[in-house]
């Protein structure tokens, strides 16, 4: 078991401080239906970890309302509120806390009741994981769908779902399989382009098998326990290369020599001497220190709570925002986000809400609402008005612009609250999915499929995608080839070789979107894009390729991936010929062949 | 960052600045220090008459050490609270009175002088109700006569399972009141402060701390903490299965005999109600080493928690902190 506090006495105070004061913190969300056993599920953590004490277990032996029979209920650990303690059910996100010998957890326990769909989103928004309850007897619910799919809206990039009560099922291993696929289809509906990936693992709260310890039965599971698994789970961090976003919170002033601006990073990373930009200002200016109570620093990274002194006197107050002037926010006063609803009070169109986004505080109106989604089915239909506990996607428009990033590449950066004016509530929860006033800087000629066959032909002046095709010989296309750079290099020399204009790009560091901006500009160009991504040790870049084909919206896109898993080993670098009869480079070679052009017309 | 390794000349190649390599503080240390340095300064810039409750103890400590952290080099822009019962221990005292002149904090004190003068005592009383006048009623008093909008409490979320659902942002009516069912989301890092006249806001920068996180912390800032933390030899009477200082204002009952023993307080309230813990832990490392030992909850010397089952999730609805 690899909990902290055993073997306390073996173990010398000097290692377990400094293994205390390094662990790091994953923050992870619970989801489940009622009488899914997340309560319990959560009890046992605490009580296998030691976070609960002989008192508080006490309390649960001789509470009044000690429901079960048999074993522990350990739901009474965690069910805090007197009414749901009374009716045993629970009515409120609720954190917990625990660590084991790895690292610290907080836990935000979400209710399954349907009613409680913002409580779900709400923990789910500072989540690094998620774990969905699912009861072996009763299989994939709607409530399941509705818990998975929330999680995904809201960039959860980690889902795990524990299959409990696997005691009640004779730990059947066939259970778990047919509920292992029904997962795998879930993941594909709520995300077709690049399933979402969601752990399996079959445990019991009651008992404890497979949460702490590896069950012993259950002899046919392998994979990791609960806890092991959230042991290991990457948290998440933008790199420190992404982009630098610091909002403003306060201004410190003590006397006239300093003037500091206070905030914490939400993302990328600052030094001494680094060129910013203010907005709105655009004013420009290089960071002179980053100041904090326990000294300067040489460099502060995303999360960090510091304040920074400026080389120029630059007018700036609380709300703006500084930034890398080389990769600026999107600067803007309509876009569009997902939209979680919170209140009573509907959503309906042209009324005014506050906006909180970062520090900044807007007036903003809904002028569209693109869709409602229905969480159970996934399906997308029209709407006037949102009502509390529905997702759509909505047109926003603000009285001053946002300096925002997507939420897809920025959690912090990305989110926004919506507050009714009259009543002070926080009403909605808003991701930003796209900016309405896009201007881009990259790849000014149309895609091809956004051109009709009259703009091919009725503009002869310009220069018409089928032209550049035909010029050289074939369509583009953008080819993804996970993390084999070798092979890509490789790839490319044949496509060379063969009079293909091909061009290899790498994401070094998981730079998505400027990843996505480059394939996109040479697709545009009619290149064929081999793109790879450098490999890391933490995660596949599974949203690349659904970024891009979400973008160039086009069959000329190729995911090699798995046609390369399938090949049977890797190509010998000294032996091109085998390497290029080997199936499944032949079968991307064909695919490029394919593209080929022997009469414009087939693109016009 | 993105690489194009070949590139026709007049494709435009992004510029892109290099990762810069190190590695930021990723302990959860950090990470709680700095959700909680970024509430303290949402605070003061969404309140216009922010107030600390300053209650002596170690997590009033730390949330102190992070309210100077928040506003360095600049003095902490609230005054902080302290409502003293009278029935604080002697050590509490002089505690405050020195530290916060060391650090040139403004501090206020406040007690129920009428219930005081009417000999509103435990003893008399019962901790239920001497707690709602020397405390409750005491710290709403306060607020309102100091005109603030918003206090900070140094409450975690582990202390307690009605804590536990706490918000950071923690709305309370004009009556001073917590309605739990109806608490305002929240989401991301992105709090709402809004307020109509007469209500008010409690704000916890500490809701994510556990009781070790708090010791590390105490031990990795060096932090300066009321000596009754730490374990010495101190008179005792044992009463009702709890141990209690016989320093301050503590009447002993018939039959009662003090005793010498090594002892230390485990959390600080008032001397009656609070009791001491048998321990040799007599520095940091010693106390920290101890917590991994403990069978029972930090909260189980305070009588008050223990009156009726939900006793903290009522005292909280009406307005305790
Ligand atoms: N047999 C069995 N019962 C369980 C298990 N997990 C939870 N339960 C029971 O299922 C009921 C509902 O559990 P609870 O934790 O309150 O569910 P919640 O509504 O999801 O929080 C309780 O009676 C639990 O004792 C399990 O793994 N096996
Ligand atoms: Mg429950």
């Amino acid at each position: 078991m690899a909990v902290s506090q055993q073997n306390v006495e073996a173990a010398p105070f000097e290692h377990l401080l400094r293994q205390h004061l390094g662990h790091d913190l994953l923050r992870f969300t619970t989801a489940g239906s009622v009488d899914d056993g997340k309560s319990t599920l959560i009890g046992r953590l605490l009580y296998d970890s030691k976070a609960v004490y002989e008192d508080q277990m006490q309390a649960v032996r001789s509470g009044r309302l000690n429901r079960s029979t048999g074993p522990l209920d350990f739901s009474l650990l965690t069910d805090g509120l007197r009414a749901e303690r009374e009716q045993g059910i629970t009515i409120d996100v609720a954190y917990r806390y625990f660590s084991t010998a790895r690292r610290k957890f907080i836990i935000a326990d979400t209710p399954g009741h349907e009613q409680y769909t913002r409580n779900m989103a709400t923990g789910a928004s500072t989540a690094d994981a998620a774990v969905v309850l699912v009861d072996a007897r009763k299989g994939l619910l709607p409530q399941s769908r509705r818990h998975a799919y929330i999680a995904s809206l809201l960039g959860i990039p980690h889902i795990v779902a524990a299959i409990n009560k696997m005691d009640l099922v004779d730990y059947s291993e066939q259970i778990f399989h047919g509920l292992q696929n029904d997962l795998q289809t879930l993941a594909k509906q709520i995300r077709p382009e690049a399933a979402l990936s969601i752990q399996c693992i079959p445990i019991s709260a009651l008992e404890g098998d497979n949460v702490v310890t590896h069950s012993q039965r259950m002899p046919w599971y392998s994979g990791p326990t609960l806890v092991e698994y959230l042991e290991q789970v990457p948290v998440t961090r933008l790199k420190d290369s992404a982009a630098f976003r610091f909002p403003v919170q306060y201004v410190i002033r003590p006397g006239d020599e300093f003037r500091g601006f206070a905030g914490q990073i939400a993302s990328g990373s600052v030094r001494p001497g680094d060129a910013v930009m203010v907005l709105p200002s655009r004013q420009t200016t290089r960071v002179q220190s980053i100041v904090t109570f326990d000294g300067e620093l040489p460099v502060a990274a995303e999360g960090a709570s510091i304040t920074l002194t400026l080389e120029d006197e630059i007018d700036l107050s609380r709300g703006d925002v500084l930034v890398d002037p080389e990769r600026p926010p999107q600067v803007s006063r309509r876009f569009a986000a997902n939209v979680v609803w919170m209140h009573e009070v509907p959503l309906e169109l042209h009324k005014q809400w506050l906006l909180k986004h970062t520090t900044r505080q807007v007036r903003a109106e809904a002028h569209r609402i693109r869709s409602r989604v229905d969480v159970i089915t996934m399906q997308h239909s029209s709407a006037t008005a949102l009502g509390l506990n529905d997702i759509g996607v909505v047109e926003f428009e603000s009285t001053s612009p946002l300096f925002f990033d997507l939420y897809a590449e920025n959690r912090i950066a990305g989110s926004f609250i919506l507050i009714d004016p009259l009543t002070n509530a926080t009403v909605g929860a808003g991701m930003i999915t796209r900016n309405l006033a896009q201007k881009k800087a990259v790849a000014t000629s149309q895609l091809p499929s956004a051109l009709t066959a009259e703009e091919m032909t009725s503009l002869p002046r310009l220069v018409t995608a089928a032209e550049r095709f035909q010029k050289q010989g074939h369509a583009p296309a953008a080819i993804w080839l996970g993390t084999q750079a070798s092979l890509a290099q490789r790839l490319e020399r044949i496509l060379f070789d063969s009079g293909h204009n091909a061009l290899w790009v790498e994401d070094k560091d998981r730079d998505l979107l400027s990843t996505r901006d480059c394939v996109r500009t040479l697709y545009v160009a009619g290149i064929v894009a081999l793109y790879t991504a450098a490999h890391h040790a933490e995660h596949e870049p599974s949203h690349l390729p659904a970024i891009i084909h979400a973008t160039l919206q086009s069959a000329h896109v190729l995911d090699a991936r798995h046609v390369l898993d399938a090949a049977p080993s890797q190509p010998d670098a000294s032996d091109d010929d085998a390497w290029l009869q080997s199936p499944a480079v032949r079968s991307i070679l064909n695919w490029i062949e394919g593209l080929r052009i022997s009469s414009p017309e087939r693109y016009s | 960052m993105t690489q194009l390794l070949e590139v026709a000349p007049e494709i435009p190649i992004p510029v892109l600045t290099a990762g810069i390599g190190a590695p930021a503080d990723s302990s959860h240390l950090a990470s709680l220090e700095a959700e909680s340095i970024h509430i303290l300064r949402e605070a003061v810039a969404d309140f216009a008459r922010p107030v600390m409750l300053y209650s002596i103890g170690k997590d009033s400590s730390v949330l102190l050490r992070l309210a100077q952290k928040a506003f360095h080099p600049g003095k902490i822009p609230f005054p902080l609270l302290h409502v003293d019962t009278s029935y604080k221990f002697p050590e509490m005292v002089a505690f405050r009175d020195n530290y916060t002149r060391e650090i040139g904090a403004e501090l206020i004190v406040h007690g129920n002088r009428q219930a005081l003068q009417d000999g509103a005592s435990p003893f008399k009383l019962g901790t239920q109700k001497c707690c709602g006048l020397l405390k409750t009623r005491a710290l709403l008093d306060a607020l309102e006569s100091g005109g603030f909008d918003a206090a900070f409490g140094g409450a975690r979320r582990d202390e307690e399972k009605s804590r536990a659902k706490e918000r950071i942002y923690s709305f309370r009516d004009s009556a001073g009141q917590w309605d739990p069912r109806n608490q305002r989301p929240e989401l991301w890092n992105h709090y709402n402060g809004r307020l109509a006249k007469g209500e008010h806001i409690r704000i916890f920068p500490l809701s994510n701390w556990t009781e070790l996180d708090i010791w590390l912390y105490i031990y990795k800032e060096n932090i300066p903490i009321v000596p009754l933390y730490f374990a010495k030899e101190r008179e005792v009477v044992v009463r009702g299965g709890s141990m209690l200082l016989t320093q301050g204002p503590i009447p002993l009952l018939p039959k009662e005999v003090p005793q010498r023993r090594v002892v230390r307080m485990r959390s600080l309230g008032c001397v009656p109600c609070t009791g001491a813990i048998e321990s040799t832990a007599d520095t940091l490392p010693k106390i920290i080493q101890e917590m991994f030992t403990f069978q029972r909850s930090e909260r189980e010397n305070r009588a008050i928690d223990h009156d009726e089952e939900g006793s903290m999730e009522l005292k909280k609805r009406e307005g305790y902190f």
